[in-house]
């Protein structure tokens, strides 16, 4: 088992108050909370803050902590004393080899009190399991063609003596095509185990495209950019686009201006269940960077024959 | 190792729960879910109905109530403001995506 120092992880003194705890865990809190927070790590920071909170608010569990001892690092493999858990009325089995496959969060879930007490012994009440909620990556195809992804949790589980350890779990989710970036999905019954007749816990699946080199998706529309050369842009002409289901021609309208969008209709990603969202070419006129003494000869040309002022409504203001 | 096959459900808004079900589902009880909807945080689909039914948005808003009001201690209306800031920078953020969109990638022409 892997010693976490919870002090350390709050940023307070191990002989801190409750109330100087119950501040840094706020403080750290308002920074890493994964519903408010846009740190990269929040998730893992708040799960240990968290985790780190729940043992050192309450004084049993509290007490039961120190009794682990200071001398460790975190990250450093130990166990538990001998008997360690039979002083705070908790039975963890005879084996100090069952405590190798354990967290140090699972050892404290028995205690009475707290969120962990789902795998509480000894309650009478149905306990549901807990719902997890997951992050999964796909890619644009991915979305548009549905697919298949595979879900490795770790979990924690109780065994007929009570002693806590982590069992992996690996599910082959099915995913229908639909999805755009955000939307959720839930697996019904893949989270923890409830307990006592409880119901077990959901598991759910927060969607996160990946970037795309060509197309950038909002919602179930993409855009993607469509260079033009500027004679392109001026007389208009037919172009070849990208779609996620290969390269349609685009007929580009005489007089097009940088920026405009032309609508590719239903050649986005495609919709739950019916549909799909458009793709928009956005145009941007580029022009070469390196041209030959003819081209400047013909660019010369049509400065001199052109009229047009594109900073005409400068002097109007 | 064990693998389990299971088909995902997506949670759109075809999809609706009562609110016994979006108890049970996001952990809040239903008297904080009948102050969530007092303070319009959690809009039932159609208010008018006999029982109120709630779209499938409903649940990850009260899923993130449950997980906001656990870890922070807050009362309903300090969840309900806190909810609907949420909510506001999430729409927000999504315009700001979607302008985003409009920028041309840079050097690559």
């Amino acid at each position: 088992m892997k010693y976490k120092d919870y002090y350390q992880i709050l940023g307070v003194e191990r002989n801190a108050s409750v109330e100087q705890i119950k501040k840094a865990y706020r403080k750290l809190a308002h920074k890493y909370h994964p519903d408010v927070s846009k740190e990269a790590d929040a998730k893992e920071r708040f799960q240990e803050i968290g985790e780190a909170y729940e043992t050192l608010k309450s004084p049993e569990k509290r007490a039961a902590y120190d009794q682990l001892g200071s001398g460790y690092q975190t990250g450093q493999d130990f166990r538990p004393p001998p008997d360690w858990g039979r002083q705070f009325g908790q039975q963890f089995g005879d084996t100090q080899s069952a405590f190798d496959e354990a967290d140090l969060a699972d050892l404290f879930a028995g205690f009475a009190g707290g969120r962990g007490a789902r795998g509480a012994r000894g309650a009478k009440f149905p306990i549901p399991g807990e719902d997890y909620e997951v992050e999964a990556h796909i890619t644009l195809e991915q979305a548009a063609q549905g697919t298949e992804l595979d879900i490795n949790l770790s979990v924690p589980e109780f065994d007929e003596q009570g002693v806590p350890r982590r069992v992996p779990r690996t599910f082959k989710a099915r995913i229908a095509k639909g999805a755009s970036e955000g939307q959720r999905l839930r697996l019904s019954g893949k989270g923890g185990k409830g307990s006592n007749g409880g119901r077990d816990g959901d598991l759910y699946l927060n969607i996160r495209l990946l970037p795309h080199p060509l197309f950038r998706p909002v919602g179930h529309d993409l855009y993607a950019d469509l260079p033009l050369a500027p004679w392109e842009a001026v007389l208009g002409a037919p172009v070849e686009v990208p779609t996620l289901d290969g390269a349609v021609r685009l007929k580009v309208p005489p007089a097009t201006k940088s920026g405009q969008q032309l609508r590719l209709s239903k050649r986005g990603l495609p919709k739950l269940r019916e549909g799909a969202g458009d793709l928009y070419a956005v145009v941007q006129i580029v022009v070469p960077a390196n041209t030959t003494e003819r081209e400047r000869e013909l660019y010369k040309q049509l400065a001199d024959v052109s009229t047009f002022d594109p900073r005409s409504h400068f002097k109007r203001a | 190792m064990k693998i389990e096959i299971t088909d995902a459900v997506w949670l759109d808004e075809r999809q609706q729960f009562s609110l016994a079900e979006l108890a049970d589902l996001s952990g809040l009880p239903e008297p904080e879910l009948k102050q969530l909807i007092d303070y319009e945080t959690l809009l039932p689909t159609d208010p008018g109905a006999g029982e109120a039914r709630f779209g499938a948005h409903c649940l990850v808003i009260a899923r993130m109530a449950c997980r906001l009001r656990n870890d922070f201690d807050l009362d309903s209306g300090g969840l309900a403001l806190t909810l609907t800031l949420l909510e506001r920078i999430r729409a927000l953020e999504a315009q700001l995506r979607a302008l985003r969109v409009l920028i041309p990638q840079q050097g690559k022409y």
